[in-house]
């Protein structure tokens, strides 16, 4: 949901696109010193000291505050409530809020997924006491004043409308719908038009209120500070947040399957997406799973769909697999678009690999060649800038992995067997999938 | 409900293309996937996505980094050292886009760049991506109007394979028509997805090809469906041959590495291949001097968000006077870059009728450029209102020019960062690399500090 998707156009393609990350020795390259640190207030974060630049991401989360907490009739509001903690605070109005944070070159922003809401914040060391009062602020005292609230909800409004019709995000939709259906998951985190016109200023400090507190707050911070620096920084930042959030249950969410649904569009490309079983992050199985879904359809070039549908029959530019884990639920998802008419013949592919990898798994080389690419792009993806290595201290704790997680992460890869491989394929993939198709009923 | 889309000319920069899709673990709807920061390569969900602050192109100390020299075989070569992580990227640009096809083979540059990937006589197809996924690495290549990039992202010590393999493809590439065929039909399936399902994308083509009625810039890089059927082997071979030279590429290491280590392999690899071809000066045709206003509508009952957008024509940063090219680029930010910009305080804030709004200079083509206005209606509001809104601005701007206070982009504090993100390639090309050596950051910023250029910043994206 941008606007920037205005101007970006093919633009914007390729910033997603050369979004390659970084890639590092298979050895554990980068020496990430995680400390464990306690504010004199309470608040616990995970720090990696980088003093070679005067910099400090902070990046943290409310965990289990996300759009599950959107109460029905009210969806969308995690999400607008991102928009609005920068839209003034305090006694700071919206635009003087806003140029505050362009002269002192402040990064601030947040987000809400289905289980949580989180922030991320960097600063250089020269204003940082200015720059984490208006952390703090935005935290503690939002203002929610209404030319700001009008303003979000209506960009998110015309979002929503100008997608009405994308095929991609109708695909996500109806999936999402179908697979998760009567479960929160199954709602637009977005919301909807009608449900933003029923959110109120008291609406979104209500839901502020309960869900951002000490209990379910995890911090990681890379940067030039000092464990004692960093413990006064908490205690400014988080230290009059609520001891205790007050989080709605979720129920879990057992995916749907079996069902076939198409979604009639007059459009010359179908989109499909398919939806399996899929591991919890905290199951046994997690990493064969893992090496499987690569071997799958994970691997950018090199997987199985990529090969059989994009490389050797023309059939698609992008054919993908993941495996989505929440705290409530988890699915393995296929996502790959055709034209109208190759639709069912390319179903019909995806159907095939499912089967043969739950008959027979990988290859012993397949299973190999996956687990050195997942090694080796780990500190890749998550360790190669501040702020990634932020996310990813974030990550392991939302995560409950553990502080060492990063140097177990190796051996945990290499202890799963050809054979724990296959047992998660068979687990996983040897049902019958949900098959949503967005395009020309025909096809 | 029918809805309109019009656009008196529009936006998109060079378009670009990329051989695949990156990271699509976590494209959909994953939140969390095994890796905890799998899905930051999204855009994030705050409708104010503007760019965080402190790009790192805005380094100071990049230009002193930087080492440049050419090989024998005139094989540009430029390396920036950066020690902080074991990890190196190579990038090959080839000078050569989609705006130096041959009429009537719209796509071809774009062809090739996939058909790169099908392997050379050593090494058959997979192979180079093989063992670039074996370490973990990360590559890609892309497309756009005056240039043709590949890049890996690899462990430090992987340098010398990725090079050996890319000097390889750059005279080894072998085609048959086995793999020709079904990449043909890859490359008609991305322009279903990219254009042909999306009437925003088709209406931007239209406004490329209806602003550039002479250039090739008005021709879509991933070309025309008609002409994308008929692209065969041999017009890949063809535009290989021709482009496809040490002397007309440029090799960029950044990294952890030194020059001398990387002058040492370039030499080894890059340095053994003949040059094939002389591509000679690059050309563009011009635009005639545009008499006449050209509105473009596009109707589509799958639109339901109207929305417009105006482009100038510009000179590019090559063409223009000294100043003009940085002049233009403060323009578009004090005009439209952000949430503190003009446009977006008087549309989106202050009269509330607009819920996107901004403007863009694309200096960075190769002779001709853009520079273009754009608004998206919110609420009740019309596309007139949108229009007439702008307008306003532009007059304000015409008439009274900008003040001190105004930009600032470039300068913020957070911009000082060093991240190691600053090795991630983009579609500009060696051009964004290259300015930072040929014309000093600083200079520039004296120069802008004339009143009479329109402001005193200059903004690199």
């Amino acid at each position: 949901m941008t606007m920037k998707a205005l101007t970006s156009g093919l633009k914007g393609l390729a910033v997603a696109t050369s979004f390659g990350l970084l890639a590092f020795a298979s050895a554990p390259a980068l020496a990430v010193d995680i400390q464990e640190v306690t504010s004199p207030g309470g608040i616990k974060a995970l720090l990696v000291e980088d003093h070679s630049n005067p910099l400090i991401a902070v990046n943290f989360a409310f965990k289990g505050g996300g759009s599950t907490q959107d109460p029905d009739g009210k969806e969308g509001l995690s999400n607008l409530l991102t928009g609005l903690l920068d839209e003034g605070a305090g006694d700071i109005e919206s635009a003087d809020f806003q140029a505050k944070l362009d002269d002192l070159g402040v990064s601030m922003s947040f987000d809400t997924s289905y289980d949580n809401f989180t922030g991320s914040f960097r600063t250089i060391t020269d204003f940082e006491d200015e720059a984490f009062d208006l952390l703090h602020l935005a935290l503690t005292e939002p203002r929610f004043d209404e030319e700001p609230v009008n303003r979000i909800r209506g960009q998110i409004v015309t979002g929503i409308l100008a997608d009405r019709n994308n095929p991609e995000e109708i695909a996500s939709k109806v999936f999402r719908e179908t697979v998760f259906a009567g479960h929160p998951y199954s709602r637009p985190d977005e919301g909807t038009p009608e449900s933003l016109a029923n959110i109120s200023a008291e609406d979104l400090e209500a839901f502020r209120n309960r869900v951002f507190a000490k209990d379910d707050l995890v911090v990681g911070v890379v940067g030039d500070i000092t464990p004692e620096q960093l413990g006064k920084r908490l205690d400014q930042v988080f230290g009059s947040l609520n001891e205790t959030a007050d989080l709605t249950p979720v129920p879990m969410a057992e995916p749907v399957l079996g069902k076939t649904v198409n979604y009639d569009i007059a459009v010359p490309q179908t989109n499909i997406r398919v939806a399996m079983p899929g591991v919890m992050r905290s199951d046994d199985d997690f990493f064969a799973a893992y090496l499987m879904n690569h071997i799958l359809g994970g691997g950018s070039f090199t997987s199985r769909l990529y090969e059989e549908i994009r490389e050797k029959r023309g059939l698609a530019y992008g054919a993908y697999s993941y495996l989505a884990s929440y705290d409530h639920g988890a699915l393995l998802g296929i996502g790959t678009a055709t034209r109208a008419d190759a639709a069912p013949q390319t179903v019909d592919i995806i159907r095939l690999e499912l089967q043969s990898m739950a008959e027979k798994g990988p290859t012993p080389e397949e299973l190999e060649k996956a687990k050195a690419y997942v090694k080796g792009s780990y500190a890749v993806r998550n360790l190669d800038s501040s702020l990634a290595v932020a996310q990813t201290l974030v990550g392991i704790q939302l995560d409950d992995l553990g502080k060492d997680y990063i140097d177990e992460r190796q051996a945990l890869i290499d202890a799963v067997t050809l054979d724990d491989v296959k047992a998660a394929a068979k687990k996983l993939l040897d049902v019958s999938p949900t098959v949503v198709t967005v395009g020309p009923a025909a096809s | 409900m029918m809805q309109v889309m019009r656009a008196v000319s529009a936006s998109t920069l060079a378009g670009i293309l990329a051989f695949g899709p990156v990271s699509v673990a976590g494209a959909q709807t994953a939140t969390k996937t095994e890796n905890p920061t799998a899905e930051k390569a999204d855009a994030p969900s705050t409708v104010k996505s503007d760019a965080i602050a402190g790009t790192p192109a805005d380094q100071e100390p990049v230009e002193e980094r930087i080492t440049e020299f050419t090989l024998d075989n005139g094989l540009q070569v430029v390396v920036l050292p950066d020690h902080r992580a074991p990890v190196v990227t190579q990038m090959v640009y080839y000078h050569v886009g989609a705006a130096d096809e041959a009429p009537g083979e719209s796509g071809i540059a774009h062809f090739l760049e996939h058909l790169m990937f099908k392997g050379t006589k050593a090494h058959p197809e997979g192979e180079f991506s093989r063992a670039v996924a074996d370490i973990g690495g990360q590559e890609n290549a892309f497309t756009t109007d005056d240039y043709t990039g590949y890049y890996q992202q690899v462990p430090a010590s992987e340098l010398a394979m990725v090079m050996k393999y890319e000097a390889d493809r750059m005279a080894n590439l072998v085609l048959t028509d086995e793999v020709v065929a079904p990449e043909r039909d890859v490359i008609l399936e991305e322009r279903r997805m990219r254009v042909d399902n999306d009437p925003g994308a088709q209406l931007q083509e239209t406004v490329q090809a209806t602003l550039f009625q002479n250039s090739p810039y008005g021709i879509p890089v991933i070309g025309w469906r008609s002409e994308m059927e008929q692209l065969s082997r041999d017009d890949a071979i063809a535009f290989y041959d021709k482009y496809y030279t040490p002397n007309n590429a440029t090799l960029l290491v950044a990294g952890d590495v030194t020059a001398s280590e990387v002058k040492a392999l370039a030499e080894e690899t890059f340095g053994k291949v003949e040059r094939r071809a002389d591509p000679g000066d690059r050309d563009r045709a011009l635009e005639p001097e545009p008499l006449a206003a050209r509105t473009v509508t596009l109707t589509d009952e799958k639109v339901t968000q109207p929305s417009m957008q105006r482009v100038y024509l510009a000179p590019g940063e090559t063409i223009a006077e000294p100043g003009e090219a940085e002049a233009l680029d403060v323009l578009a930010d004090i005009l439209g870059g952000g949430t503190t910009s003009r446009l977006y305080r008087s549309l989106v804030v202050d009269k509330g009728i607009a819920a996107g709004t901004g403007a863009y200079y694309g200096g960075t083509a190769l002779k001709e450029s853009q520079f273009g206005v754009y608004g998206m209606p919110r609420g009740e509001a019309s596309l007139a209102e949108i229009e007439t809104a702008i307008d306003a601005e532009i007059a304000e701007v015409r008439k009274t020019g900008v003040t001190e206070a105004e930009p600032r982009t470039g300068e913020k504090p957070g911009s000082q960062e060093h991240d190691l993100s600053a090795r991630q390639p983009d579609g500009d090309g060696p051009p964004r690399w290259r300015r930072a050596v040929d014309r000093p950051y600083a200079e520039g910023r004296r120069d802008l500090a004339r009143p009479d250029r329109g402001g005193h910043r200059c903004r690199r994206q």
